[in-house]
């Protein structure tokens, strides 16, 4: 039991401790480090952990509500927050110039550029999602401890990949065009929508009947909430980088 | 200096903007009968299914792609139509058009396609269809047309040539 109850605690106050000294050390030498990336911090972390130790994922072992539940917090909720709280930004502000150099180098080069291209983290995401309910791999997690750590861990990864590939408020050195960005969100909602229909109607191996329905029904709908905040900011960005040319050309005040 | 109007690009402006405010009003056109379906059909009559074991691999795609089209393309619309408001380029008649033009061809595509091709769920169950299919039908032909003549009306091939246009 030690390692699945302390292992989660102990890095989540581990990335407490090292974001707020990263900031601390931020706030002496550039602006204030906004209030609300601290709030979207905390919460991002306790939601993806929320998944991984304590009550609810002792639940979710029995229960497949509970699971669906937590792959929300972890894969969508966390990430959308741990994304808007501008971690990497942050790491560089904090790191000695000649550390902030090759971090920027390794996240300018080519592997980084393919994995974290919307079309790779939105296959690698949705992808993995049609791998645990739709080919037994969810079953299997249930039984293996190690592959249930991978699984969750991916969940986490992939989600983070992609909506870091989507909006742009943390630093994105590859960055790719409006139409490619929609055209990606739009098929990758799709699969998560399709995805949860068929669990509704035909849930994975071993999962009462009931427990499915309301099940599918939750990340139908709470994926829907999610993408919902997603979209806005992905538009609102859209909405602000087209100001520039407009306040070139008109003069109206 | 205090707030002097300067107003460079009105009204000929919207020309260069036509067919923004033309998608804006598809977008939201396809986003309000989306939400309608969703809200009316779905939740508050229980006509519509969540899933309807008849629907076919093809049906569920086709409904996944739409939801996830209808959710980006409302809020992708409002933020042009702000867009618009903001370069004074709104063109109110022509985005009336495109509302009409996007929820007519969706209600169509939603009538005919999906509901009775893919078979993906009936209008209301247990009762005779084939008069809830000819009302949704007709009322989308009918929007799709009101449309498609609003549009061509608002055509800037219509509009009058520059040097006509008055500046306030």
């Amino acid at each position: 039991m030690f390692p699945s109850i302390f292992i989660p605690v102990i890095i989540t106050a581990a990335a407490f401790a090292l974001y707020l000294y990263a900031t601390l050390s931020s706030n002496k030498r550039f602006q204030r480090w906004p209030m609300y990336r601290y709030g979207c911090f905390i919460i991002g972390v306790l939601s993806s952990a929320s998944a991984v130790t304590g009550p609810l994922a002792d639940w979710a072992h029995l229960d497949f509500r509970a699971h669906m539940l937590g792959h929300l917090l972890l894969g969508m909720l966390g990430p959308l927050l741990i994304v808007l709280s501008s971690p990497v930004a942050l790491a560089l502000r904090t790191m000695e110039v000649h550390w902030a150099r090759s971090v920027t180098r390794l996240l300018k080069s080519k592997p980084v550029l393919w994995i974290s291209h919307p079309i790779t983290a939105a296959t690698l995401n949705i992808g993995g999602l049609w791998l645990i309910y739709g080919a037994g791999l969810y079953s299997a997690m249930q039984h293996n401890m190690l592959i249930h750590i991978l699984v969750h861990f991916h969940v986490f990864v992939a989600g983070y990949l992609f909506t870091a590939s989507l909006i742009y408020t943390d630093l994105a050195p590859h960055r790719t065009s409006y139409n490619l960005r929609s055209f990606v969100m739009i098929i990758a909602f799709a699969g998560h929508g399709i995805l949860s229909k068929l669990i509704y109607a035909e849930p994975p191996e071993g999962i009462p009947q009931a427990q499915g329905l309301t099940g599918g029904l939750l990340m139908y709908y709470g994926g829907d909430l999610i993408d919902l905040v997603l979209i806005f900011i992905f538009w609102l960005q859209w909405y602000r980088s087209s100001q520039s040319l407009f306040s070139k050309f008109s003069m109206t005040r | 200096m205090d707030k002097v109007k300067i107003r460079m690009n009105k009204p000929a402006d919207r020309r260069n903007y036509s067919a923004r405010n033309l998608w804006s009003g598809i977008l939201f056109g396809f986003g309000v009968i989306a939400f309608i379906d969703e809200v009316v059909f779905h939740q508050l009559l229980h006509w519509h299914h969540f899933y309807d074991k008849s629907t076919s691999d093809i049906g569920l795609v086709s409904d996944g792609l739409f939801h996830a089209f209808s959710f980006f393309a409302t809020i992708g619309s409002s933020f042009m139509l702000s867009d618009l408001r903001r370069r004074d380029a709104f063109w109110l008649r022509r985005w009336i058009g495109g509302i009409l033009l996007g929820s007519g061809i969706f209600q169509l595509y939603d009538g005919i396609i999906q509901h009775k091709l893919m078979r993906l769920h009936q209008i209301r169950y247990n009762v005779d269809i084939s008069l809830y299919d000819w009302v949704w039908n007709l009322a989308a032909l009918a929007l799709l047309i009101s449309g498609v003549v609003i549009t061509l009306r608002t055509s800037p091939k219509r509009m009058p040539p520059e040097e006509s246009v008055q500046y306030d």
